[in-house]
């Protein structure tokens, strides 16, 4: 029984981790040169503000085992189905054999520089919401012009339920990635004025609506219901920004040192290319199961699952629950 | 009006004419010519009332246009150009020859039959006679002694040759009907039923004609190449019985009597409405943004031949085919359908495509917003407007005013690259729409809110008149068409590709070549709208590599993005772009160029392509 897991991000190690504990031996497949690539730069994550450095560790060590094969800088970019299992074919040409399929090849970040009219990449004060969450590793929050910033505006949903763009799903964890972000500042620089910009706040999971209380009542962090349509440059390397309040219905221009866009999930390249391979096509790219409430690892195609963000846009606990999820359900498949 | 009423009107017109005719010309006299007579009456009486009424309802700027204009030589080109379209059918004939030719043979054949044919009468039969022995000289040339008329035998040939040119045309109008693609045209116009009668009616002439002139040939012997052998045919199997002839002529004669009544209420009306229609626009006069007499002859002078329904993207890639220009123009002609106009007129992208591929040149896109104003002028939202006090003056001598337009403001890649281009040649700007940003109006105008672009139109004017600027940049087609045609500016326009190929052309911007290959795609405002389809290419030639696309220049797609239609949903507008984008991807390009925020924008938010507006890929390739 031979068993392959593509993608070594959260939910992927999690799987092999499983697996691999009940005896099993596991291929796991990761394109890029080093494993959890989406959560090597981040600072803390919510909603207990662990450091991600440590969740990194812990499950980098849950691969030390010789029932888990590691096949980093390989990515599948090639999946057929055989009689018994499947044929996978790696960026170097290679195809390797698998009777089980785990697809974990999650999501990628959206390009704000679809959104223009924001500005990213034009100029020096917008930056993404990966970018300022690197910051805060590294404690080097600066504006475009390396000072320390008076005032940062968040603005949520880049690229998440926005028909332009032709995502209209919630991406899920940007709401409660902003407060997080917003205290952060604050805990570091008090004095800097906090924006977030919304169109609803969605405080879904366990303790998110009491960090967003906590966020304006311990740290102060300002919360203007309305969009951003348009940013500038002004002349001293600072934003301005266009919006309008919807509660005040009023127009409103603001000029701020960082204006961060909250960027939404999308289907990775890997998600694309292999959900359409194997003919489990879902919604916006990503992979689809066969049902949420009680098939959600399983897809139309036999052994083949799926788990983590490649089917919609997930936390990292999710994502890491999904991936245990996922390795029960091939154990379920193999007795 | 009754039935019985309209039976005592034909009955006492038939009459009082038959009567008149008779007692003027009895030795040329048949009754059967009475529904012709009729036929010609009617259509000369109708003809005239419309076309003075209409003349009569000019605004005032089209009269005085019109007064100015009268006595010049812009006749000549109208003469001109009213044979080459009105009856060689030129631009009919680039889109496709058998079409042209199917036009051609039965307008220039059928003038041809009529000039030919009375030459032919007045040599035959000298003194006075007449004007229906022209029209059925076949019949009447055995009325008398002709053996002293010497071409006889030419002319003969002559008319049955081109009767054989009609015919053709009759021929491949038919097949057209049956079977439309190789005449070029994969959809034909849904007509009424009028129109339907008429065509009915022009179809049968020909043929009773032919038939017509060979019984007559088969008791006499005249005719010629043609019809000689024809009336053989007949004699042989025993049709050549005067009373039969008498039929088929009266047949004839009521086929065309039919016709000509038809004719003024009909998709024929544009036979001679096109004549005056091109006579106007030689003169200068244009239409307006109201209904006039003008907006009446375009009604009129549209064919009805439904070329417009092929290019448009609402039918080419959504399948709507209920609003191109020809069913727009029947919406509003048609007083039955009137109640259509409005929704038909609010269902289009404004894209020009079908004004480009109108071969009677009619400005489809002004009588479309002349419904949209329309249905607009009582909505008020002057209030809304008071923040254009607030707007400070500046001083700008010595600089170029820029305005970037609304969309730009969306797209700063596009305005931050046209300072780094101003800045790079030295050349002082006035950014005047940088933080108040007033709109041009034309996106109002389109729309239908005259009034409210109007307000929009004198503050712009006031600003860019107090501010002394010399010159005014603008990065959108939409912003450079209003300024260019809706405003009355006393300093020269530019769209940004101008200028950049300006500079590129006197030398002071210098540009190296980069290693991509781009495909360009003409925005419809700025291409269609404003005619600039080279300055754009040259500019791409000297940065990059420039490739052919397949539908380009004046038959490039629009991106489905504009603002034109409000009525279309987002997957609709992405239906539209895909084409647009899919022709230019064809071409194998890296990098799509475009000139408009908009058409950017739109191929933007399509999946894996690359998209530049020229002013970045000039801002990008600087050499100075």
């Amino acid at each position: 029984m031979t068993i392959s897991i593509i993608g070594a991000g959260p939910s992927g190690i999690e799987a092999a981790s499983v697996l691999a504990k009940q005896g099993m031996a596991v291929t796991l497949f990761e394109k890029d040169p080093s494993p959890l690539k989406n959560i090597a730069d981040k600072a803390f994550l919510f909603p207990n503000f662990a450091a991600a450095s440590e969740i990194v560790e812990q499950l980098n060590k849950k691969l030390m085992t010789p029932n888990i094969t590691q096949r980093l800088d390989c990515g599948i970019t090639g999946m057929e189905r055989e009689e018994h299992g499947w044929k996978l074919t790696d960026s170097k040409g290679e195809t390797h054999y698998s009777d089980i399929v785990v697809m974990a090849t999650g999501y990628t970040p959206f390009d704000a520089r679809r959104k223009e009219e924001l500005g990213y990449g034009i100029y020096g004060g917008v930056v993404t919401s990966l970018e300022m969450e690197k910051m805060i590793r590294y404690d080097k929050i600066v504006n475009s012009m390396g000072e320390t910033p008076k005032r940062v505006v968040f603005l949520q949903c880049v690229g998440s339920r926005d028909e332009k763009t032709g995502n209209h799903y919630c991406s899920k964890v940007c709401c409660v990635t902003a407060v997080k972000q917003a205290i952060e500042l604050k805990k570091r620089m008090p004095d800097t004025e906090v924006y977030v910009f919304y169109m609803d706040l969605r405080m879904w999971g366990q303790h998110f609506e009491e960090l967003y209380r906590e966020s304006q009542q311990d740290y102060g962090v300002r919360y203007v219901r309305g969009r951003i349509s348009e940013a500038s440059g002004t002349f001293d390397g600072r934003v301005q920004v266009k919006a309008e309040d919807t509660l005040m219905g009023l127009p409103l221009k603001m000029t701020t040192d960082l204006l961060v866009l909250m960027v939404g999930m999308e289907a990775s390249e890997g998600t694309r290319c292999l959900a359409k391979e194997a003919g489990i096509c879902g919604e916006y790219g990503f992979a689809q199961s066969v049902d949420p409430h009680l098939g959600d690892c399983l897809t139309a195609e036999n052994g083949l699952f799926v788990c983590g963000a490649c089917k919609r846009p997930m936390s990292i606990n999710d994502a890491v629950n999904d991936g245990r999820s996922a390795a029960l359900a091939v154990l379920d498949s193999i007795n | 009006m009754s039935w019985p009423f309209i039976v005592f009107v034909i009955v006492y017109w038939v009459g009082a004419v038959g009567l008149i005719v008779w007692s003027i010309f009895k030795p040329f006299f048949s009754v059967f010519v009475l529904p012709f007579v009729l036929g010609v009456v009617l259509l000369l009486f109708f003809s005239i009332v419309k076309y003075w009424r209409w003349i009569h309802s000019f605004d005032k700027l089209q009269r005085a246009i019109i007064r100015k204009n009268i006595w010049t030589w812009r006749f000549l080109p109208a003469i001109w150009e009213a044979f080459r379209e009105g009856l060689l059918h030129w631009r009919i004939t680039k889109k496709n020859v058998l079409l042209g030719y199917m036009h051609r043979s039965l307008a220039f054949g059928w003038f041809l039959l009529i000039v030919v044919g009375a030459v032919q009468s007045r040599l035959a039969i000298p003194g006075g006679h007449p004007m229906w022995v022209a029209i059925f000289f076949n019949f009447f040339e055995t009325f008398v002694d002709i053996s002293s008329f010497k071409h006889a035998e030419f002319f003969a040939n002559l008319m049955d040759a081109l009767l054989i040119y009609v015919l053709s045309g009759l021929f491949l109008a038919m097949f057209k009907k049956v079977w439309s693609r190789p005449m070029g045209m994969k959809r034909t116009t849904k007509h009424t039923l009028m129109d339907r009668v008429a065509k009915l009616a022009l179809w049968c002439i020909f043929p009773l004609r032919l038939l017509s002139e060979g019984v007559t040939s088969s008791l006499y012997g005249n005719g010629g190449f043609m019809i000689r052998p024809l009336g053989n045919l007949i004699d042989t199997i025993g049709l050549s019985d005067p009373a039969f002839e008498y039929t088929c002529w009266t047949l004839y004669s009521v086929a065309l009597g039919t016709f000509f009544s038809l004719m003024p209420f009909s998709r024929y009306m544009h036979i001679f409405t096109e004549v005056f229609l091109i006579y106007f626009r030689q003169l200068g006069v244009r239409d307006s943004d109201k209904k006039t007499g003008y907006t009446m002859f375009e009604l009129s002078a549209c064919s009805r031949c439904g070329i417009c329904i092929d290019g448009c993207p609402m039918n080419r890639q959504l399948g709507v085919v209920n609003m191109q220009g020809v069913y727009m123009l029947q919406s509003i002609r048609n007083l039955e359908l009137q109640k259509n106009a409005e929704p038909i007129a609010e269902n289009c992208l404004m894209c020009d495509r079908c004004v480009a591929d109108c071969p009677v040149g009619l400005d489809l896109s002004v009588v479309r917003r002349q419904v949209r104003i329309k249905n607009k002028a009582a909505i008020d939202t002057k209030g809304a407007y008071s923040y254009l006090k607030n707007v400070q003056p500046f001083n700008a001598i010595g600089r170029v005013a820029y305005f970037g337009g609304c969309m730009s403001h969306l797209t700063p890649g596009i305005t931050s690259s046209m300072e780094a281009i101003f800045n790079a040649v030295g050349q002082k700007y006035w950014y005047m729409d940088r933080d108040e940003t007033i709109c041009c109006g034309r996106p109002l105008l389109q729309q239908g809110f005259e009034q409210q672009a109007f307000e929009l139109r004198r503050k712009n004017t006031e600003m860019i008149v107090n501010s002394k600027a010399t010159l005014l940049i603008t990065s959108c087609p939409i912003c450079y068409q209003s300024f260019k045609k809706e405003y009355k500016l006393s300093i020269p326009v530019m769209h940004h590709t101008e200028y950049i190929n300006m500079l590129i052309e006197t030398g002071k911007l210098k540009l190296r070549k980069d290693g991509h290959k781009v495909a360009y795609h003409d925005p419809c405002e700025l291409g269609r709208g404003c005619g600039i389809y080279d300055e754009p290419r040259n500019i791409l030639r000297a940065a990059t590599t420039l490739l052919k696309t397949k539908e380009e220049r004046e038959h490039s797609l629009c991106c489905g993005f504009n603002l034109g239609n409000p009525l279309l949903d987002i997957s609709q507008q992405t239906a539209i772009r895909d084409a647009a984008r899919d022709n230019l991807l064809e071409a194998g390009p890296d990098t799509i160029a475009t000139a408009c925020p908009m058409c950017k924008k739109a191929f933007q938010r399509a999946d894996n392509v690359a998209v530049k507006d020229i002013a970045e890929i000039v801002a990008a390739n600087i050499k100075n």
